[in-house]
C-alpha cells in the first residue's frame, strides 16, 4: 500500500516515522520526499497487513494520510502513444500493450513524476 | 508483369482492388516472392505519425473595413509570418506563445482544425490604401478564405537515433535524454514509413496524392534537407478538410513547440520490383545513433543500429542495455494505413503517377559560415593561487589585478575556483584561513577548441559567470568570463 503523507509545521520536526516503525514494527519504504521548514509530503510504501495499522498510528500523531491507489493518470485523448515517456520511467511501468497503445502498469508506478515533465501532449499527470 | 497507374484506379473504380498495408505485405512477399506478390497486390498502404517540426498553414485572413496590411500578425499570441501579402500569413508549428508556455503554433493549428476559434491580432504601419493600424478579432477555418497546410519537411525515410553521454539530463527536441546513456529515443516508423517501402521514389514523386492528417493532401516536392537515404518530402493539403484525430499539437518540455502530424501513402505495386521494395524489414533499415551530450554539429556516432534493434524497446551501448522510446507513435501510423487502405477500397481514394521525380541523390551541407569562434581566441590569462594561499592575499590578488575568479591550482591540475564573492563573504564572516575552505571544488570547464557558444550555454546553464580554460589534464591555460563573451556573441 503506498500513502502520501501531508505534515503540518508541528509535526514536520517530529520523528514521525521512526516512531511508527517502533510501534508497528513495519518496514517504510520512503519513495519520494519533500519536506520543508513548515510543511512536507512523503510518500511511503508499506506492506498490505500492517497498512492499517500505520495509518491509524500516522494519523494520531497528527499526519493527514492519504491511501494511494492507482498511478500515474494518462489521458487517453490527449496521449498519441508515441513512447516518449517509456524509456524515461524508473520502473517499466510504462509500456506498449498489443495493439502497440502505451499504457500504464499501475502496480510498478512510483509516483516519481518523470514521465509527466517529457510528454510533448501533457497527457500524464500525478493525481495528487 | 508491369500494371500502370490508371489500371490501378479503373480497379478501385470497379471495386476489385486489392490493398494491404505494408505490415502486412512483408507476409505476403515472404511467402509468394515478389512476382506472385506483385500479381496478387495491387497497392500497399504506409503510415507514420511523428513530431514534425517543419510544419505550418498559409492563412489568408480576407480584408477588414477600413483595410490592414498586416505588419505583424498573432493567432492566439503565436506569430505568423506576414511578408507574403497584406492578409496573407504563414504560420510555422514551432512559433511559440508570447504569453503561454507550452504553447505554439502546432496547438493553434490543432485548435482551429477542432473547428474551434482562436484570436487573431494585427498591426500595421498604415498605407493609402491599407490604412488601418490594428485589429484584433476572433476567427475560425469557416472565416478565412484559405488555410493550406504547408510542410516544407516531413515523412522522414528514416532518421538519427539521440542518446546522450554527459552527466546532465538533456531536453531536446528528441526528447529528454536521460545522462551517462541513460535511454535512447529514435523517430520514424521504419518499414512501414512511406520513403523506405518506395526508396526509389519511383511512385512517390511530385504530385503523388497522400493522405494528410484525414485530408488528401500532395506531395510537392522532396522536402528541405533531402539527403537520401534519409529522404523527405514537402506536402501540402487543405487545413479544413483535416481531422483533429490525424494530428496534434505538442511541446517537447525544455525544447519547444512542434506538431505531430499523420501521413500515409499509397504505394502502386507495378511490378515485381516494387512489391520487392515494399518487402523491406526493420532489420534492414540502418541509422545511427548520436550523442547528444557534445553540442556540435558534427555529433559522434555512438554506434550503427537497425530500426528493428530501435524498436525492440533495448539496444547495446557500451557493453549495457539501454531502453529506448520511439517517439513517432506506431499506432497512429496503423490506423492511418489502416483508413487510407479502407478509403481506397471503397473507391474514395483513387492513385495518381507523379509528374516528376523528386532526386535520388543530394547531399545535405553544413551551414558556409564565416568562422567558428573558439575558446582560445577569446580566454584571457587567468591569476591562478594554491589551496594554502591565505584569504587575505587572495583578496589582495583579486583587487591588483581587478579580475573577479582566481582559479586554484595544486601540482599544475586545477582543483577549485575562489571568486570575488567568496572572498569578500570570508573576509566579512572574518574567516581567516585559506581558500581551500572558501573555493568551489566541482569546477565547471571549458576547452581551447570549444565553440565559445557552448561556452556561453555553460555558464548560463550553471549561473556562473567564468570558466576555467583546461587542456586534457586539467592545466589551467586561461579563463574566460561571461562579459568577454557577451560583447563577442553580441557583435
Ligand atoms: S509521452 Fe505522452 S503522448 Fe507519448 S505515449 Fe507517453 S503519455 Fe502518450
Ligand atoms: S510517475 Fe514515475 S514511476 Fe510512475 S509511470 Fe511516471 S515515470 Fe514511471
Amino acid at each position: 500500500m503506498r500513502m502520501v503523507l501531508h505534515f503540518d509545521s508541528r509535526t514536520v520536526t517530529e520523528p514521525v516515522l521512526s516512531r511508527t516503525t517502533l510501534k508497528t514494527g513495519a518496514l517504510i519504504n520512503i519513495l519520494r520526499a519533500s519536506v520543508g521548514a513548515r510543511r512536507g509530503e512523503i510518500l511511503i510504501e508499506v506492506e498490505d497487513e500492517k497498512a492499517k495499522e500505520v495509518e491509524e498510528i500516522l494519523k494520531t500523531q497528527g499526519v493527514d494520510v492519504i491511501e494511494l491507489v492507482g498511478a500515474v493518470q494518462k489521458d487517453d485523448e490527449k496521449c498519441v502513444h508515441c513512447g516518449a515517456c517509456i524509456s524515461i520511467c524508473p520502473t517499466e511501468a510504462l509500456k506498449f500493450n498489443g495493439e502497440k497503445r502505451v499504457i500504464v502498469e499501475a502496480e510498478k508506478c512510483v509516483h516519481c513524476g518523470a514521465c509527466t515533465k517529457v510528454c510533448p501532449t501533457e497527457a500524464l499527470t500525478l493525481p495528487f | 508483369m508491369v500494371k500502370s497507374v490508371e489500371e490501378i484506379n479503373q480497379k478501385i473504380r470497379e471495386g476489385n482492388v486489392r490493398v494491404v498495408t505494408a505490415a502486412e505485405m512483408k507476409e505476403i512477399v515472404a511467402e509468394l516472392g515478389p512476382e506472385q506478390a506483385a500479381k496478387e497486390v495491387d497497392v500497399v498502404t504506409t503510415g507514420t505519425f511523428g513530431a514534425m517540426c517543419s510544419s505550418g498553414a498559409f492563412f489568408n485572413f480576407g480584408h477588414s473595413d477600413p483595410p490592414i496590411k498586416m505588419q505583424r500578425v498573432w493567432l492566439n499570441d503565436v506569430e505568423a509570418y506576414t511578408g507574403v501579402a497584406a492578409v496573407d500569413a504563414y504560420l510555422g508549428a514551432t512559433q511559440l506563445s508570447e504569453t503561454e508556455e507550452g504553447y505554439g503554433g502546432g496547438h493553434v493549428i490543432e485548435t482551429l482544425v477542432e473547428g474551434k476559434e482562436v484570436e487573431l491580432r494585427a498591426t500595421a504601419y498604415g498605407t493609402d490604401c491599407y490604412p488601418r493600424k490594428e485589429i484584433v478579432t476572433e476567427i475560425s477555418l469557416d472565416d478565412v478564405n484559405q488555410a493550406v497546410m504547408l510542410n516544407p519537411r516531413n515523412a522522414y525515410q528514416r532518421y538519427n537515433a539521440a542518446t546522450n553521454s554527459s552527466n546532465r539530463i538533456l531536453r531536446t527536441y528528441m526528447g529528454t535524454l536521460l545522462p551517462n546513456f541513460g535511454n535512447v529515443t529514435f523517430a520514424g516508423t521504419g518499414e512501414i514509413s512511406p520513403l523506405n517501402n518506395d526508396p526509389e521514389y519511383r511512385t512517390i514523386g511530385v504530385g503523388t496524392r497522400i493522405f494528410l492528417c484525414g485530408a488528401k493532401g500532395y506531395v510537392i516536392g522532396e522536402g528541405t534537407q533531402h539527403a537520401p537515404p534519409y529522404g523527405t518530402l514537402m506536402v501540402k493539403g487543405n487545413l479544413r478538410e483535416m481531422d483533429p484525430e490525424y494530428m496534434k499539437g505538442a511541446y517537447f518540455p525544455g525544447y519547444g513547440a512542434t506538431l505531430f502530424v499523420g501521413i500515409g501513402i499509397p504505394i502502386p505495386i507495378l511490378d515485381a520490383e516494387m512489391a520487392k521494395f515494399t518487402a523491406v524489414r526493420n532489420s534492414e533499415i540502418e541509422t545511427k545513433i548520436l550523442d547528444f551530450g557534445v553540442a556540435r554539429r558534427g555529433r559522434p556516432v555512438v554506434r550503427k543500429v537497425t530500426y528493428e534493434e530501435l524498436i525492440s524497446g533495448k539496444v547495446e551501448i557500451n557493453g549495457e542495455e539501454v531502453r529506448t522510446s520511439p517517439l513517432s507513435s506506431f499506432y497512429m501510423a496503423e490506423r492511418i494505413m489502416n483508413e487510407l487502405k479502407r478509403q481506397i477500397e471503397k473507391g474514395e481514394f483513387l492513385l495518381t503517377s507523379p509528374v516528376d521525380r523528386i532526386p535520388r541523390e543530394e547531399v545535405f551541407k553544413p551551414m558556409r559560415q564565416r568562422e567558428i569562434r573558439v575558446v582560445k581566441s577569446v580566454m584571457v590569462k587567468a591569476f591562478t593561487i594554491s589551496p594554502d594561499t591565505g584569504i587575505e592575499d587572495a583578496a589582495k590578488l583579486i583587487i591588483e589585478k581587478g579580475v573577479n575568479h582566481l582559479p586554484v591550482v595544486k601540482d599544475g591540475k586545477l582543483i577549485g575556483i575562489v571568486t570575488s564573492w567568496d572572498v569578500a563573504k570570508a573576509v566579512a564572516l572574518k574567516k581567516a584561513g585559506t581558500v581551500s575552505e572558501v573555493m568551489t571544488k566541482n569546477v565547471v570547464v571549458t576547452f581551447p577548441e570549444e565553440p565559445v557558444e557552448i561556452a556561453a550555454r555553460k555558464m548560463e546553464k550553471n549561473s556562473i559567470s567564468a570558466l576555467p580554460v583546461v587542456d586534457s589534464k586539467r592545466n589551467v591555460l586561461g579563463i574566460v568570463t561571461s562579459e568577454d563573451l557577451s560583447r563577442l556573441l553580441a557583435r
